[in-house]
């Protein structure tokens, strides 16, 4: 990764660049993280060694710091990974060391690989190191066999229908959805009528300056149908956000990173703490990408966001577990 | 020849040659039985294959999952429906009406295939 004397790095590794007609794929495949931070309308990226400076100087203006993991498949054993609890593990060390140490955790989903209740203690066990509150959403891996009953049963308190909630934290509006309930064939994530409703209803009477943080498992915008990543009716949800001035929307599913600016719109996919899976098109088809041992540490990873009360966008960094 | 002789020559060459046509009709059945007994479809690569399986009524068609990630089989019209399949499980179902039956993964929906039943 190359570092210029500005100490502005492009992540380049695919040749994907930054498409400036404010269209932005931020695809960092492995390495340290990036910081992504949106000043004045215009977004520039930064290396994770730079982290500490702006922490340092969020801290002065007060802030919310959270973390977002996702896709932990605990119970996967193939050979991509045959250790996904100690990659987890890793996370968590990574999480914990932190700068600014996040308030809270959000899960992205995919928890569990096969919604063994095994599984499920273990990535809670994990998740007790690092002595935060845990925020959930189910991946599909989640509700396998009995329609997400037992997931619901673990991490569905408060919540409605198949598990959608709100919550606020600090002026900021944080709101879980569900996208992976009732798949058709043939089709992508979906987050049906009721949800929908329900979502208008929850954002209709906030001021449109609070801060919005939706996160999904499945990707709510088109990043490959064609491997089933993307959400059928997500365009209703977004359409339900247009009033507000930052809505950072945080996914998983797809086992890498990657990021689009639309408008007031961030979209962020995270990855995995288990394996990679190919960039779309790059393979015949999204299953675990094997890479080898040494380098499979910096490719997975967390999420880190920060908010500074009054900035307008929130700042999402990736970290390796490298 | 007398004609009581080329009656029972007649008769005889009718009796063996019954027996021939029944024995090579139970035959074929038992040959048909033996295709009906197995199909195997194998799931790979977030894909079916076949894709498209077509079989007679009576068959049992096998489903092995072969790929590094779990894979559910299910009827479009919930007419059957696996557990969820991890790398090695099967999935049976024997198909004793005809008709087409689309079915899916319901964990990657994308994977689609159907078992045409004649």
């Amino acid at each position: 990764m190359a570092k210029n004397s500005k100490d502005e790095i492009l992540h380049d590794h695919n040749h994907d660049g930054i498409d400036r007609r404010g269209f932005l794929k931020c695809m960092a495949w492995a390495g340290t993280g990036t910081l992504c931070v949106m000043q004045g309308g215009v977004l520039k990226s930064y290396s994770l060694s730079r982290l500490s400076d702006l922490g340092a100087s969020a801290a002065a203006a007060g802030e919310l710091s959270f973390a977002q993991i996702s896709d932990s498949h605990m119970g996967f054993n193939k050979p991509a990974n045959p250790d996904v609890a100690g990659t987890l593990k890793a996370a968590v060390d990574k999480i914990n060391a932190l700068p600014t140490a996040p308030e809270f955790l959000l899960h992205t989903g995919d928890i569990s690989h096969l919604s063994k209740p095994e599984e499920f203690d273990t990535v809670d066990q994990i998740l007790k190191a690092t002595g935060k509150e845990v925020f959930f959403v189910p991946g599909e891996h989640d509700v396998l066999n009995d329609d997400g009953a037992q997931f619901h049963e673990r991490y569905g308190k408060g919540t409605k229908g198949s598990g959608w909630y709100s919550f606020d934290k600090k002026g900021v509006h944080f709101v879980g959805l569900v996208n992976v309930m009732n798949l058709k064939a043939g089709g992508l994530g979906t987050l049906g009528h009721d949800q929908l409703e329900w979502l208008e209803d929850d954002v209709k009477h906030l001021k449109s300056s609070t801060p919005i943080v939706v996160f999904a498992h499945i990707p709510l915008w088109s990043v490959y149908p064609e491997w089933g990543w993307g959400t059928e009716d997500s365009a209703q949800a977004l359409a339900y956000l247009k009033k507000f001035g930052s809505v950072t929307v945080l996914n998983g599913h797809i086992h890498q990173i990657m990021q689009k600016v639309e408008g007031n719109v961030t979209f962020h996919t995270a990855a995995s703490t288990a394996f990679p899976q190919p960039q779309p098109g790059k393979a015949d088809s999204p299953g675990p990408m094997k890479v080898p041992a040494e380098q499979l540490r910096g490719i997975l990873g967390i999420t880190d966001v920060n908010y500074v009360r009054g900035q307008h966008a929130l700042a999402v960094v990736d970290s390796s577990l490298a | 020849m007398r004609s009581s002789v080329w009656i029972l020559v007649l008769a005889t060459s009718v009796i063996a040659a019954s027996a021939l046509l029944a024995g090579s009709r139970s035959l074929a059945a038992s040959a048909e039985q033996a295709q009906a007994s197995s199909v195997e479809v194998k799931i790979d690569n977030f894909s079916f294959g076949p894709a498209t399986l077509t079989v007679p009524v009576g068959t049992t068609v096998t489903w092995t999952n072969r790929d590094d990630i779990p894979h559910t089989v299910v009827s479009d019209e919930k007419i059957f429906k696996s557990k969820v399949l991890d790398t090695d499980e099967k999935f049976s179902f024997t198909f004793t009406k005809p008709g087409t039956y689309p079915y899916f993964c319901s964990i990657h929906p994308k994977m689609t295939g159907k078992v045409v039943v004649q």
